[in-house]
């Protein structure tokens, strides 16, 4: 094993230092060494973008990216994306829309659409499915995660998004559920 | 939008009721802030990292093993080879179907003498550091006596070459459906069409590649498995390591998609556990997309020679199937089966005169094939619905008029076909006229303006789904063998709040969502306050878990029992307790309550206090509690169906297929929630659009593996894809109380046919009127450069 190195990394807004391999992936530098689960892998070619992260702004592949080359940076996480109880535009569009079935792409996906949205915050259908070309998803058929996408660009535009069959007793419901599930 | 304000998490339809509504997943809010618990996300203190040798060759004998450069890396523990490995039992085939014989040769975790595909492991490298690990699998150094590699399924049957020397055949097993008569139905036909599919092999290719954890301490052993069955793994795990089930617990944690790909008890899951008992320490493997791509079972593969016969005016007669399978080198779990489920529905949604299938398995050096999404139906569909636009091609009929002429009756069902299954319930021609409402076939036809060649295509389509009735499968029925119960428990906890265990081991279908709908209603409660368990062994009852769209129809059906009982008894405390007579006890307004009295009665936190904490007053006779389980056998499959439309514009320069429309029609039943039968029909229809555009697991001419990577197997991206019309019609099934059919199959059932038919469609005015999937640029040009080409 080489020498390890060290390297200091903004995660989700809080600097990290740490010893590491020098091959040590950026993927697992956030996973393994910082416990930040939520980012995946999914294959070992760049190719399905569940490791994405965003990397001093842009959406990058963490796979693709050794820790040391981070060095100096500012990462986001999914774990980063909502702020105290709040849930970011996209993890509510992904919730919404029923964006996300087994949930393991979900992550890198809306880490690649926020990249997307911050570039271009009214995208057109074309241009959402262009912009996440480099994420896969097995589960959807991508249908709802275009939704899901819309979905957040209304809410960072201040809108709000009707949904089907909202009763007051099902909004209470999901005050509780939001107040449970999302304050840890 | 703060969390207490981000919408709806549950809705009430205008009846009070959750069934049908479109409640928001429960299975969501850890998923989208990353808090999901997948395989590698889990870490035992003190574990270890395991690594596969693997075979580069395709069919090889393993002259030597030198393992000491391994062993010699610092942080190695061991390094196990196939000849170390001591079991009880080799891998499971669990279909050995009386009467007929089915070849299955030895099949263990670590090749022992000979490997017989690219990916086959050898062994295993067992560490203390994850990188350190992979290093030292390098450095296993392995002697390979390369051995002919079968490869073309057909000329293994000629004889030649075999897979297996010890068995002297490279034939796995016959099995047929259906009459004897078939030839003469054919003979009697007016016109007999015959075609040669090849029905190429996919993978699963979920997101989340395997992964396993084992844990033996002290005699109890648990494995924690990214697997759709966890008692089925719990089973094996005992028989082939010589334990009992009460000293094994088998967890599947969030599992990041299967589609059948982990519908499997894998070597490298018995493996871990046997190395876990060996050192005394926890023992880790988290796959790689390469190793998944090679050694995860794969689908489909097969050959078919698809003969169908229809009299002078078009009336159906006859449809004879005869597949040849090629089943990979070794039987897995449900591996001869698969073609079987395709032979059920050979009938499609006709009426015939004889229906029958005759089905080959044989050996070959690659991954076995086994289930994936659909499990033999897609393939069946797409010989049926291609074969038919041909038929309406040879005889200048109306492809719609063809299959609305020929269409079971809504009126007839139950409705046995000619192969002797009973389908439950039907409208086909129901979806058909709502999807022709949606989309005109004539103006989705012909030239576009840049050239572009366009076309549609259809598919109407049935399937079996609810695996599966004892009564109809087993030896007083098709004699294949066993039915496939499952179970539930719902128990009611002293506050009222409610905990279902579900044997089904959903991984993204949301049946946490739609269960908790269905108990909800039954029980007045808010579904918020019914937590769904599922994929731990020691909590509830065996169960056998989720594949073959069985999840609700059998699984949530038995839940539906479960509660009924513990409504009923319910009902009786309130009934004692209030001085009502049960009967008069009705559910409503999230309370037990006395018919035509609305305020006398009794919340279910109420009642559970009383069951648990009786105070002498229970009804006489009564067990305390307030739990119940159901198991559930059902009496027959359910038969969802539909109809899709595909439209397709072919570029005649460089072959390439655009999908622009694609409409669906789906019924499965009465819906317990609408969103989630949509998410289950778009990524179903991608599955299926996958496999006709994109997808091919390929070997080459020597068996090596050409598509070992994401880079290689095509899956589509988003930017490959339209967005799909889907609508539903419901038409319950008389087989279970629900109504419900299943869903998770359907889309990818329908969907290869109506593409290909789509695109002979678009081909057929420059002369290419038939075409073997996958659809890809290559193949398209191909065909119409030898039709002389088109221009542009």
């Amino acid at each position: 094993m080489a020498d390890a190195v060290r390297v200091s990394v903004t995660v989700n807004g809080r600097p990290q230092h740490a010893e590491v391999e020098p091959r040590q992936l950026l993927v697992h530098f956030l996973r393994d060494t910082l416990g930040l689960t939520g980012t995946h892998v999914g294959c070992d070619t760049s190719n399905c973008g569940a490791c994405t992260v965003t990397l001093d702004g842009e959406s990058i592949k963490s796979c693709t990216l050794l820790a040391v080359q981070a060095d100096g940076g500012s990462v986001t996480t999914i774990e980063g994306m909502a702020s105290g109880n709040d849930l970011h535009p996209l993890q509510e569009g992904f919730w919404a829309e029923h964006g996300l079935q087994c949930g393991y792409c979900t992550p890198g996906m809306i880490m690649a659409a926020d990249d997307l949205l911050t570039r271009n915050p009214d995208p057109s259908e074309a241009e959402i499915r262009e912009g996440l070309s480099g994420n896969l998803c097995r589960c959807t058929g991508y249908h709802n995660i275009v939704k899901a996408v819309q979905h957040a660009a209304q809410l960072r535009k201040g809108g709000s998004v009707p949904e089907p069959d909202t009763s007051a007793a099902g909004r209470e419901n999901a005050e509780e559920l939001a107040s449970q599930g999302l304050g840890a | 939008m703060s969390a207490e304000g981000n919408g709806h998490a549950a809705t009430n339809g205008s009846n009070g009721l959750h069934v049908g509504t479109r409640m928001r997943r429960k299975e969501d809010p850890p998923l989208i802030q990353g808090r999901g618990t997948f395989m590698d996300d889990i870490a035992l203190p003190g574990e270890l990292y395991a690594a596969f040798v693997r075979s580069p060759e395709a069919h090889a004998r393993i002259t030597n093993i030198d393992t000491g450069g391994a062993l010699a890396h610092e942080s190695v523990m061991a390094v196990y080879t196939g000849n170390d490995v001591d079991l009880d039992a080799g891998l499971p085939l669990a279909w050995v179907p009386p009467g007929v014989e089915v070849q299955a040769p030895e099949h263990w975790p670590l090749a022992k003498d000979t490997v017989k595909h690219v990916g086959d492991p050898v062994a295993v490298v067992i560490g203390t550091n994850r990188y350190a690990v992979v290093d030292a699998a390098e450095d296993v150094l392995v002697d390979y006596d390369p051995l002919p590699a079968v490869v073309d399924p057909e000329a293994a049957l000629e004889g030649g070459d075999l897979v297996h020397d010890s068995l002297g055949t490279n034939k796995v097993h016959e099995w047929s459906l259906g009459g004897e008569d078939v030839e003469a139905a054919l003979e009697a036909s007016d016109v007999v069409i015959e075609r040669r599919f090849v029905n190429h092999r996919t993978a699963g290719a979920p997101i989340e590649p395997r992964g396993v954890i084992a844990d033996y301490r002290a005699g109890d052993l648990t494995v924690w498995s990214s697997t759709q069955v966890p008692h089925f793994l719990r089973l094996f795990l005992a028989i082939q390591l010589g334990m009992t089930e009460d000293h094994i617990r088998v967890v599947a944690p969030d599992v990041g998609g299967g589609f059948g790909s982990k519908l499997q008890v894998y070597g490298e899951e018995i493996l871990l556990a046997w190395c876990s008992r060996k050192l005394s320490r926890p023992v880790k493997w988290i796959e790689t997309r390469s190793e998944n791509m090679a050694t995860a079972h794969h689908g489909r593969d097969q050959i078919a020679y698809v003969r169908m016969g229809a009299s002078s005016d078009g009336t159906f007669q006859a449809l004879h199937v005869k597949i040849i399978a090629d089943f990979g080198a070794y039987m897995m779990l449900l591996t001869p089966l698969i073609p079987s489920l395709g032979a059920f529905v050979m009938a499609g949604c006709y009426r015939w005169k004889s229906v029958r299938t005759d089905i080959t398995g044989v050996f070959t050096n690659k991954m076995a094939t086994d289930a994936i999404r659909g499990a033999g139906r897609p393939e069946a569909t797409h010989y049926i619905e291609v074969t038919i636009d041909q038929l309406a091609q040879e005889m200048d009929l109306d492809r719609i008029e063809l299959r609305r002429k020929n269409f079971i009756g809504k009126e007839e069902f139950p409705y046995e076909t000619p192969v002797g299954i009973v389908y439950d319930s039907g409208d086909y021609a129901g979806t058909l006229d709502k999807l022709l409402g949606k989309i005109d076939p004539e103006s989705e036809r012909g030239r576009t303006q840049d050239g572009k060649l366009r076309g549609i295509g259809f598919s109407t389509w049935t399937e079996i789904c609810g695996l599966a009735p004892t009564r109809v499968t087993g030896p007083g029925g098709l004699g294949v063998q066993a039915g496939l119960m499952e179970s539930a428990l719902v128990r009611v906890h002293t506050t009222g709040a409610v905990t279902v265990y579900t044997g089904t081991s959903p991984h993204g279908q949301g049946l946490e969502t739609a269960f908790a709908q269905i108990v909800a209603d039954k029980l007045g409660v808010d579904p918020q306050s019914v937590d769904v368990m599922h994929g731990d062994t020691s909590q509830g009852p065996m169960g056998l878990g989720t594949y073959g769209s069985r999840s609700l129809a059998v699984g949530g059906e038995s839940i539906a029992k479960a509660t009924d009982k513990v409504a009923a008894k319910a009902r009786a405390i309130v009934a004692h307790k209030l001085e009502a007579a049960a009967e008069d006890i009705e559910v409503r307004d999230g309370k037990f309550s006395v018919k035509g009295s609305p305020d006398k009665g009794m919340s279910l936190a109420e009642v559970a206090g009383a069951a648990y904490i009786p105070a002498g007053d229970l009804p006489e006779g009564m067990e305390p509690g307030l739990e119940e389980t159901q198991f559930y056998d059902p009496e027959n499959f359910t038969f969802p169906f539909g109809a899709h439309a595909a439209v397709v514009e072919v570029d005649p320069e460089t072959g390439k297929i655009d999908l622009v429309r694609y409409v669906a029609v789906d019924d499965c039943g009465p819906a317990i929630n609408p969103t989630l039968i949509e998410g289950q029909v778009h990524g179903g229809i991608t599955h299926g659009v996958g496999q006709a555009l994109f997808e091919q697991v390929a070997y080459d001419e020597d068996g090596q593996l050409s598509t070992g990577s994401f880079v290689s197997y095509a899956l589509p991206s988003a930017a490959e894809l339209p967005s799909f019309e889907t609508d539903r019609t419901e038409t319950p099934s008389p087989v279970n109380s629900l109504g419900v059919k299943g869903v998770g199959e359907a889309g990818t059932i329908a969907s290869s046919a109506a593409v290909t038919n789509a695109v002979i469609d678009a081909l057929r005015d420059v002369g290419v009127d038939f075409i073997n999937m996958p659809l890809t640029p290559m193949r398209v040009w191909e065909a119409m450069q030898e039709k002389g080409g088109v221009s542009a």
